[in-house]
């Protein structure tokens, strides 16, 4: 195994160029560092003005993630050994507005975020003195794997969709809103549903599954969607036949 | 929403070939094509049921349409798009619906497998009545 490992990464510098760049290091190829390593060697090292997001480095908070030779992926969870010899190519998460070298603007998928109102709703909230929303194990079941969801964007960066309409909710929206439908705690399908069954909402997507093969954290985004066009339409069809009804 | 005034974003275009970058990419594109052979096919069963109805003479000429070149290569091409179409489809049921008998999850694999079953039994049924 060679002891160093040429990073190229993308940079952008918006006082000084109008487009983006490459500047390459060599940075040391350990068996243990992942290129969010390679990253902070760079700053600490080589050139302290790249800018890029990271945090706990374990795969938690989803700072820090990039396209990693062409594919979205966390940064602290891929390592520079799995690229060897090298080069290895780091550019800003697809699909986004690119602020300066990796970082990119999360304005849209935050304000998306919100419209589908991701926490419990309920139509009455208990007393403290009533005691907590109580829920079995497989109710927990039912939710828990959307509930992983750590809003890295790397699905969002590998939807084509999204990149060609960035009006689409997006994958990580909708799981999340799925998160909380399927919560038996919660109560605020209906008021979901207005958002998601928008032609922005679940049926912009045309299942294309890349999102769920990018995710991390084994979410699936993708089904999520799919699931959810189910749910659109049976609650279409029902407020077709019954239009006095509640949804 | 806006972003702050102070950021100069670059914003990246997609490339035209953007679908060419990746197999899977290139796999969608060609199962949102399939939807344009799908509806040829659908043309071209009515245009037989309508043939097989206007009597043996009609029938006749619409085998004999049928046996050009450039019908035989179209309705190839059209079989392996259908098919393309018909595959991903059975594949994504599982993550569409969600089955739970008594409690537990169906796994996604029977779920398709039984799709799978059913066709090829209805296909199997539709060869014995025509050749059988």
């Amino acid at each position: 195994m060679p002891d160093q490992i040429t990073m190229r990464v993308a940079r952008y510098r918006p006082e000084q160029e109008d487009t983006p760049t490459f500047d390459e290091y060599d940075v040391p190829l350990r068996k243990d560092w992942a290129v969010l390593d390679g990253l902070n060697y760079i700053k600490d090292e080589l050139d302290g003005t790249l800018s890029y997001r990271w945090s706990c480095r374990m795969g938690i908070c989803g700072s820090c993630g990039a396209t990693v030779n062409g594919e979205p992926k966390l940064t602290c969870a891929t390592f520079l050994t799995d690229y060897a010899p090298g080069p290895v190519r780091i550019e800003p998460l697809a699909n986004f507005p690119i602020i300066r070298d990796l970082v990119v603007e999360l304005t849209d998928f935050m304000h998306k975020l919100g419209k589908v109102r991701p926490w419990i709703i309920r139509d009455e909230e208990q007393t403290v003195e009533e005691g907590e929303y109580l829920q079995t194990p497989a109710e927990l079941e039912e939710y828990k794997q959307f509930s992983m969801c750590i809003n890295c964007m790397l699905c969002y960066s590998a939807c084509p969709v999204y990149g060609l309409d960035p009006e689409f909710l997006g994958p990580a929206a909708i799981a999340l809103a799925q998160r909380y439908n399927l919560d038996s705690r919660d109560e605020g399908a209906d008021e979901r549903l207005t958002v998601l069954s928008q032609p922005e909402g679940v049926w912009g997507c045309t299942y294309v599954g890349e999102c769920s093969r990018a995710c991390p954290k084994g979410v699936d985004p993708a089904g999520a969607i799919q699931r959810y066009k189910l749910t659109a339409a049976t609650a279409a069809v029902k407020s077709l036949l019954m239009p006095w009804g509640r949804r | 929403m806006s972003a702050p005034p102070y950021v100069r974003l670059y914003k990246p275009k997609v490339r035209m070939l953007w679908w060419l970058s990746r197999r899977s990419y290139t796999l969608f594109v060609l199962r949102e094509l399939s939807s344009v052979f799908v509806a040829w096919t659908v043309v071209y069963l009515l245009l037989l049921v309508r043939a097989v109805g206007r009597g043996p003479a009609e029938y006749q000429r619409f085998l004999d349409w049928s046996a050009s070149p450039w019908l035989v290569a179209l309705n190839v091409i059209s079989l392996a798009f259908v098919l393309l179409h018909a595959i991903t489809f059975v594949n994504l049921t599982p993550q569409a619906v969600v089955v739970k008998v008594r409690g537990r999850w169906i796994p996604g694999r029977l779920l398709a497998g039984s799709i799978y079953v059913t066709w090829l039994l209805v296909s199997a049924f539709l060869i014995w009545l025509v050749v059988g």
